[in-house]
């Protein structure tokens, strides 16, 4: 079993939803993300989301734009990605999936990227502007090395889409909570639940759901229904709005706050913990 | 011939997948796939609807004032010394460029699809202007999204898209230029695709607007063809356009790709010189890479990151280009070159002094090219100029340059 998968199956049998926060590599300065990410586990974070930051980053909104924009002005680039994956990896166990763009991975070469991400410790890669139709190639090399290529599906995504995604998955599937691009909303997007029970008749890979969740209740809603919660824009926005010293604790605090509000309201029966179809009234 | 052995795998056409060999695709988040889906078969069927066909007809002729003139520059060919120079004359086209071919096929195409929001990006202002003029004539709102430097330097064009009805809305986002309200409108896309339509202007973007908006814009090379015919008995020599993401020039070339002795140069924006780290030409200097839902030419730094551009014409101000232009450099079917910003200026006082007409600084840079090329041809030799738009939008920018040249 992958760490991606054994974080998902405790999560379910801690009765709630896996958390996944995101940080952006080398933001708010260019060391800061490992120790960003030992206080994001210490709250309670099931598997770490890091960003690849990117020039014109169309499917995000202004937040993780901004920090994108400071992280690249900082030096950032695809090997200091991996790298700092790497340093992160060297100091916890914890699952680590990279989030960026097709065009900086594409011409960082594709065979590198893969080889020196499962090198890392990379355990998965999100690539929101790489539809299933165009990642034939990547997924061939992303399985030679052992990392998995993980799809994204919206509420617009058809029942065919929906299939076909499920068969290239890896991981889990990243469904997003709405039409839109990332960033911190109100509440969460109505119709979540007939959206994941699409996804869910196609396959049995743990979904995930993201963009626009931000706050522990938003966690609890989507954790009735789901198997993983992402949430990005929030921890950013928290990073702007704390003094340095207390970031780390600010944000170690937030994620518990989200770790708790993503409990399940009706515990998973004792016979069904990791997900096995066991029948308990025989067990 | 030789021209037909070595086009002989050529693929003029994109496949299902909106590919032309490695170029074009659909790069884009999964939410826009089945609105570019929905699209793509509306647009399908468009091509067995007579009534679509002969209504773009219609408008072409009694709104936008088509077919444009193709006009022999006499004074300009004999200052060149060499081939003849005609221009194909888009200037002439409403409001004042071919941007309006486009905008009134797509405009029309989001009508009977019943979409009730139009958004569109632009860089020198003229698709704004265009998108926002079929969206006045067709009574659907329109949105304009445009970097915060273009707005400054096209400050014309931004009152003319406000006086239309539409909203112009700044992107202060990356360069402030095209690039940047081009992510912005895909973000807004991406947030209302249920009811907006996205009249994406040139040939870039997600399957099938790099094949639609070329189909669309076509309109210019099937009429400069059967002019050429008609004027000179013969096909030209060569076609020169300018090349920002490719749309004017996509509409010249298209009609004339299988045609293999009709020469098409394209000519990007060198700036202050493709060696210096200031222009905007892609295909002469780029390399393969993905932006804005396509695989093309890209103008890129070692790790992957969109460059900035520069070009003293806000239109041509763009790091991609087109991926069919891509594939055509690839095949080796059109050369591309470029022309710096003082070329394009001088061959922009040429044009007004010698034939009275005022291009726009775009179509400087096709002019200074032709001029070139010219001297280098015989006098029975033909070049068509693709004279995609007037100049009274830059008037602002040639003033600016003067005023500041006069101050050193």
């Amino acid at each position: 079993m992958s760490g991606i998968a054994r974080a998902f199956a405790r999560a379910r049998s801690e009765g709630r939803a896996a958390l996944l926060p995101y940080l952006m590599t080398g933001y708010p300065d260019a060391d800061a993300a490992p120790e960003i990410a030992l206080a994001l586990e210490r709250g309670g974070a099931d598997i770490l989301e890091i960003g690849m930051p990117f020039s014109d980053p169309l499917a995000d909104g202004p937040t993780v734009q901004r920090a994108a924009t400071a992280s690249l002005a900082g030096g950032t680039t695809i090997a200091v990605c991996i790298e700092t994956a790497s340093r992160i990896r060297q100091q916890s166990a914890i699952p680590i999936v990279l989030m960026g763009y097709f065009n900086p991975i594409h011409r960082y070469g594709l065979e590198r990227f893969f080889s020196h991400a499962a090198r890392a410790g990379v355990e998965g890669l999100i690539v929101p502007d790489l539809p299933p139709e165009e990642a034939g190639e990547v997924r061939t090399i992303a399985r030679h090395n052992g990392v998995d290529l993980i799809f994204l599906l919206a509420p617009t995504s058809t029942d065919a889409r929906i299939r076909g995604a499920a068969e290239v998955a890896g991981g889990f599937v990243y469904c997003v909570s709405l039409t839109g691009v990332t960033g911190a909303r109100a509440s969460v997007a109505e119709g979540l639940e007939g959206f994941l029970g699409r996804v869910r008749r196609h396959t049995s890979l743990p979904l995930a759901v993201g963009f626009g969740i931000s706050r522990p209740e938003h966690a609890r809603q989507v954790a009735q229904v789901a198997d993983g919660v992402v949430v990005a824009s929030a921890l950013i926005d928290l990073i702007d709005q704390t003094p340095p010293h207390a970031r780390l604790d600010a944000l170690e605090e937030y994620t518990r706050s989200l770790h708790d509000g993503a409990r399940k309201d009706t515990p998973v029966p004792a016979g069904r913990i990791g997900g096995e179809r066991s029948d308990d009234r025989l067990g | 011939m030789i021209q037909d052995r070595k086009y002989k795998d050529a693929q003029w056409q994109a496949d299902e997948h909106g590919k032309w060999g490695r170029f074009g695709g659909r790069y884009v988040p999964e939410t826009l796939i089945p609105a570019l889906d929905e699209l793509a078969d509306a647009y399908a069927q468009l091509g067995d609807d007579p009534d679509f066909a002969a209504e773009f007809a219609r408008l072409c002729a009694e709104y936008v004032g088509r077919p444009t003139p193709l006009y022999h520059a006499r004074r300009l060919s004999e200052h060149a010394g060499g081939a003849q120079i005609y221009l194909k004359r888009e200037d002439l086209a409403h409001t004042g460029a071919h941007k309006i071919n486009n905008a009134l096929g797509q405009g029309l195409l989001a009508k009977r699809m019943g979409k009730t929001r139009i958004i569109a990006e632009t860089g020198a202002g003229q698709h704004g202007v265009a998108s926002a003029t079929v969206c006045a004539m067709l009574g659907l709102p329109c949105i304009v999204y445009m970097g915060e430097e273009d707005i400054e330097r096209q400050k014309l064009n931004v009152y003319r898209m406000k006086l239309l009805g539409a909203e112009v809305r700044p992107v202060a986002s990356g360069t402030r230029t095209l690039k940047d309200a081009i992510n912005e409108a895909i973000r807004d896309w991406v947030t209302n695709v249920a009811d907006t339509f996205y009249l994406i202007g040139s040939v870039v973007g997600p399957h099938p607007y790099p094949t639609m908006v070329r189909d669309f814009q076509s309109v210019i090379g099937t009429e400069a063809r059967a002019q050429a015919l008609e004027h000179t008995g013969v096909l030209p020599d060569m076609i020169v356009a300018c090349v920002g993401g490719g749309s004017n020039a996509m509409g010249i070339f298209y009609p004339f790709v299988r045609d293999y002795d009709v020469r098409l140069v394209g000519v990007e924006a060198g700036g202050e010189g493709v060696d210096s780290s200031r222009h905007a030409a892609t295909l002469v200097a780029g390399s393969f890479g993905v932006l804005h839902g396509a695989s093309m030419y890209l103008l890129q730094d070692a790790d992957g990151q969109v460059m900035g551009t520069h070009s003293v014409s806000a239109g041509l101000d763009y790091p991609g280009v087109g991926p069919e232009h891509s594939y055509l450099k690839e095949t080796g079917r059109a050369e591309y070159t470029s022309v710096t910003d003082t070329e394009a200026l001088e061959a922009f006082e040429l044009l007004c002094r010698l034939e009275g007409i005022i291009p726009a600084l775009e179509t400087a840079h096709a002019v200074a090219e032709a001029v070139k090329r010219a001297r280098e041809m015989t006098h029975d030799q033909v070049i068509i100029v693709n004279h995609s738009g007037r100049g009274d939008k830059d008037l602002g920018t040639i003033v600016g340059r003067e005023d500041a040249e006069a101050t050193l």
